[in-house]
């Protein structure tokens, strides 16, 4: 071979060379991304030291959703809405939009019905955990997978 | 401005859930995007909702900007008494909007 390049060679180097730019135009074009930690930190902040267990919360959400702008969900949790027994919030948190939460909602027992139907972005295919709170201070989660073919946040204004 | 629309049923009967819808014509604008020229859009969100059934707080959503424009809001709650539901709308760059609607029940 001496002193030429083979083409084996040339194309390997060729190929680093785009994936190193590809990566680079990643990074610089990605915006600010929650990370999963992040979410458990807002998770967190909202629980404080107690436990979330899992169930007694529904969240309806679409698997495959063609348009990340407006997905519809419904959250909902099972519970009589009486005094002494009510859910007093449902939350919403997402692992890759921006910034973890979403949205709270807080009920009283006049609710009738713990649930919540909205509207809602999702910047990418990522897992939407809802976190439901009762009165009696346990906390209960649920979470669910959702595919995104066109993400929301990325067009220019 | 009659950008707020309010679905409640005008009449029910007492202890009955009602199922209350509200949309609100906002661009909930995230603080994460940029104009062409690179400048940052600045966040223009609502963050609170209220909604009052005779002055006694029923159901209150804070939002951040993961809720897609245009914010619709769908929650329910006991028919107890003819009166008014109250909504308010409150979020950055000072908004708020109010509205309201008369249920009768008996």
């Amino acid at each position: 071979m001496g002193g030429q390049t083979s083409r084996r060679e040339f194309l390997a180097a060729a190929g680093g060379a785009a994936a190193g730019l590809g990566l680079a135009s990643v990074i610089a074009v990605e915006p600010a991304r929650a990370t999963p930690a992040a979410m458990q930190e807002a998770i967190r902040k909202v629980v404080g030291a107690a436990r979330v267990n899992q169930g007694r919360v529904k969240l309806e959400l679409p698997p495959l959703v063609e348009n990340g702008n407006t997905v519809p969900l419904t959250v909902s949790a099972e519970s009589p809405m009486t005094a002494a027994d009510h859910v007093k919030a449902l939350h919403l948190f997402t692992e890759k939009n921006p910034q973890p939460d979403v949205a709270s909602f807080r009920f009283g027992p006049r609710a009738g019905r713990a649930s919540v139907a909205t509207r809602m972005r999702l910047a990418d295919t990522q897992t939407v955990i809802a976190i439901c709170e009762l009165s009696d201070g346990s906390f209960w989660s649920t979470s669910v997978n959702v595919v995104v073919t066109l993400a929301a946040c990325l067009e220019e204004a | 401005m009659a950008n707020a629309l309010i679905n409640v049923p005008p009449r029910a009967k007492r202890g009955e859930i009602i199922e209350i819808k509200t949309l609100i014509s906002h661009p909930m604008e995230t603080g994460y995007r940029r104009t062409q020229l690179g400048a940052a859009v600045p966040r223009d969100i609502i963050r609170t909702f209220v909604c009052t059934y005779n002055g006694t707080e029923i159901f209150r959503a804070e939002l951040h900007p993961a809720i897609a424009a245009n914010p619709f809001i769908a929650f329910s709650t006991v028919a107890t008494e003819s009166g008014t539901l109250a909504f308010q709308w409150t979020g950055d760059r000072g908004f708020s909007e109010t509205a309201s609607a008369a249920i009768t029940v008996d």
